[in-house]
């Protein structure tokens, strides 16, 4: 069994579009893992001005590279090398409440199916109030 | 279960995919669902995991590489429901 610190050094991002710090828990059906969101990520000068927000999208990446890409590598495992490539196919999503610079949040990922190179997943993110941020499903693909 | 009712109900389960109106419109035994309807790969999974759940049959990797037109498909389909029986 491949190790968390492992899987996270096969993902294949790397600053300032990594948002991955950690797995929690990882098996076959599911993953649970944490990112902390530095006040000083780029986008929070622009969205919104004068006013830090992360973006949704940037939560759905969040929730791609834990929930999607982490499990992925992890089922695959040696299937998976750098010559791997991935791709998102599609988001259903619902935010629920605001995420704000700093913050730490946790997302709980849980396999649907992982059939002919398709993993399709339910996801949900917390913070650290345990309060969910939002939550939906997300599918991607190696291809 | 005739050829034309398969047809029928694959036609169903491949409706809610589709990105084309019209080549769906003219659904056939010679509509391709990649080039015709434009519906991707990651959708195409999705349709042939409803093909398994609406048919009570199980499609391994190498039916499901065979499966991107309607003839094809009707094909495969029909192979597993004769092992069925």
């Amino acid at each position: 069994m491949i190790k968390s610190q492992e899987i996270i050094s096969k993902l294949p991002y790397s600053k300032p579009f990594l948002f991955v710090d950690e797995i929690i828990h990882i098996d076959e059906n599911g993953v649970e893992g944490s990112f902390t969101f530095d006040e000083n990520l780029d986008f929070y000068k622009g969205h919104f001005e004068h006013n830090p927000v992360t973006p949704g999208v940037i939560l759905t990446e969040t929730m791609a590279q834990i929930g999607l890409v982490c499990l992925g590598i992890f089922i695959l495992d040696n299937n998976f090398n750098k010559n791997t490539s991935i791709a998102l196919t599609s988001v259903n999503m619902e935010f629920i409440k605001p995420v704000f610079p700093n913050e730490k949040v946790t997302v709980f990922s849980e396999k649907i199916y992982f059939r002919f190179g398709k993993l399709k997943c339910k996801v949900s993110m917390k913070n650290e109030n345990s309060v969910v941020v939002c939550t939906g499903e997300i599918a991607g693909m190696v291809v | 279960m005739n050829k034309e009712e398969t047809l029928l109900q694959l036609r169903n389960i491949v409706k809610p995919y589709i990105n084309n109106e019209e080549a769906f419109e003219n659904f056939t035994e010679d509509t391709d669902f990649i080039t015709d309807l434009n519906i991707n790969s990651a959708n195409l999974v999705d349709i042939i995991l409803d093909v398994e759940d609406h048919f009570k049959i199980h499609i391994d990797n190498e039916s499901m590489e065979k499966m991107i037109d309607v003839k094809s498909t009707l094909e495969i389909i029909e192979t597993k429901l004769a092992k069925k029986r």
